[in-house]
């Protein structure tokens, strides 16, 4: 292994591990104050310094660290045991295959900001997700209670059904980019292309009229597939069961679902494997359907060629670097917003409202779209002549 | 480090089958350890440039079969209520001695063909594009058989719920 992949790793660990899932629960509990017009998090602190509530996330894990550990009678002790971290894995390596950023020659090392760049990657994503439907449901069953079981049955549904519907609602957007990897999407959309561009082909307007070529669109997945994107985020919300889809955990109905028996770290566990899931989809979201770390009628080359005269060719990498890096870590934050801000508007569906909206809605509506990309494609590689 | 993984994987899929059928007390472990199988079975593809293969594998056996063995062992709640071997039929006994016995002939004359070298693939090998490319030129056919399968799956399933209103 190189050792700037084993630098990339470290940092993606540090940011994503270390400060984003202990971030998001600030996050998510100011927000929600904020929605519901209360102060939220305000108590704790060190020597009189509040920061905002930001000491909140310290004190939640010095609480959880220090709590007392159960374990329930008649439970499968080693399955209760490992299925916390069944849980929590798979959330965090999946950002084995999120490009952070192209490649850089910095000083004569080439660094690409990716710690695996797979030819699967998004297949990998998917694959891994389908393990982590393991930890929630085993830890229903293994913990020997009633509500614990309902939780487990509803949650291995639910993910089932939506995995189906993950899979197929991107389908649309491979074919049109050709490739799993994620780097390479994230280089083919920094090209844009031409709204008004089919008249010219047509006939329609004299060939060379020159404000076509400056109404132009960045190729991103979503200006591509609409659709999609919102089919996809739906779908990767409710595979990672949290409101409005929380019917797993249902504490009006069965207290709290598949880890009712966790308590302490263990059920810290569950809670950051799903605050670290939302990075997840909002980083897969931000790299297929986004842009990635490109910013749009941008491109990276044009940056990186605009800075070398000033700064000399390691600089200008660099700061490209950094600059890639930060415009992908906005998306990404954005995106998390946007999560919260669901999560804390829509109410629970119902648990046959979710199963319809996966099987009745969601599946055909990507099927469908299946078939007009196709159609699409067609129709433009026909006109265009590529 | 190809050589070391190669043995944790055998050993895991190995050690995992035998799980599936020692665990006979228990049926929640014996889907579990065939979830190990499966995910060591996974990893041997992709140590052989079959990474397609491996992540289908991951995807399907693992993530989807056995989810649903789960479930249905949990729904039905099979906890420690299993079959020991006393009432197993005389013709399924003779029938497993059989299917060892020659599954385990194979299996010397493939040990007693000595070490096989690593296999030395291009590239493109195993990747998703060539395994979309022959899958939608060469074998179009299977794929087209498999989709109407597919679709008999699901008439099958509207025509019996018909029987049942």
């Amino acid at each position: 292994m190189e050792t700037s992949t084993v630098f990339v790793a470290l940092f993606i660990f540090a940011v994503v591990v270390l400060v984003f899932a202990p971030i998001m629960t600030w996050v998510e509990r100011k927000q929600s104050a904020l929605m519901q017009d209360r102060i939220g998090a305000n108590r704790a602190s060190i020597g009189g310094i509040k920061a905002l509530g930001l000491i909140h996330p310290l004190a939640d894990v010095i609480k959880m660290i220090t709590k007392e550990d159960t374990m329930p009678t008649g439970a499968h002790r080693f399955i209760h045991l490992v299925s916390p971290f069944i849980a929590v894995t798979p959330a965090m390596i999946s950002f084995a295959v999120i490009p952070y950023g192209g490649t850089y020659d910095l000083w004569g090392a080439h660094v690409s900001l990716v710690v695996a760049d797979l030819d699967y990657g998004v297949l990998y994503l998917f694959a891994i997700g389908s393990i982590a439907t393991y930890g929630s449901m085993l830890a229903g069953w293994a913990g020997n209670n009633n509500f614990g079981m309902l939780g487990s049955i509803r949650v291995s549904a639910q993910m089932i059904s939506y995995e189906v519907a993950l899979g197929v609602t991107v389908i649309g957007l491979f074919m049109i980019f050709g490739t799993l990897r994620l780097t390479d999407m994230g280089v083919l959309q920094e090209q844009t292309f031409r709204v008004f561009g089919f008249m010219e082909y047509l006939g329609w307007v004299e060939p060379g009229t020159r404000w076509i070529d400056w109404i132009t669109l960045p190729m991103w997945g979503i200006v591509l597939q609409p659709l999609p994107f919102f089919m996809f985020m739906t779908a990767m919300m409710a595979e990672n069961k949290r409101a409005p889809f929380d019917t797993p955990e249902g504490e009006s109905e069965i207290v709290a679902g598949y880890f009712i028996e966790y308590s302490g770290m263990k059920f810290g566990l569950y809670m950051m494997g799903e605050w670290i899931e939302v990075v997840v989809i909002s980083a897969l979201l931000a790299a297929m359907f986004l842009g990635g770390w490109t910013l749009p009628w941008l491109p990276e080359q044009d940056i990186i060629a605009f800075l070398v005269p000033k700064f000399g060719a390691n600089i200008a990498n660099l700061l490209a670097m950094v600059l890639a890096v930060s415009v992908f870590m906005g998306k990404v934050v954005a995106l998390i917003f946007f999560q919260m801000l669901v999560r804390w508007s829509m109410p629970r569906f119902r648990y046959d409202q979710v199963m319809n909206l996966g099987w009745k809605i969601l599946l055909p509506l990507s099927l469908a779209n299946i078939a007009l990309t196709a159609v699409g494609i067609l129709v433009v590689k026909g006109v265009t002549g590529r | 480090m190809r050589f070391a993984l190669f043995w944790i994987f055998s050993v895991a899929a190995l050690g995992g089958s035998i799980g599936v059928v020692a665990n006979v007390r228990n049926p929640i472990n014996s889907a579990l350890n065939l979830v190990v199988t499966m995910l060591a079975l996974a990893g041997l593809y992709v140590l052989l440039e079959a990474q397609f293969v491996g992540l289908i594998q991951v995807m399907v056996y693992a993530g989807a079969i056995v989810v649903l063995f789960l479930f249905v062992i949990m729904l039905l709640n099979l906890r420690g209520s299993g079959t020991t071997g006393a009432e197993v039929q005389p013709l399924v006994k003779i029938a497993g001695t059989a299917v060892v016995a020659i599954s385990s002939f194979f299996l010397l004359r493939v040990l007693s063909t000595g070490r096989a070298p690593w296999p030395d693939v291009d590239p493109s090998y195993g990747t998703t594009r060539a395994i979309g490319e022959a899958l939608y030129t060469d074998y179009v056919l299977a794929v087209q058989v498999a989709g109407v399968l597919l679709a008999g799956i699901l008439a099958a399933v509207v025509l019996a719920k018909k029987r049942l209103d």
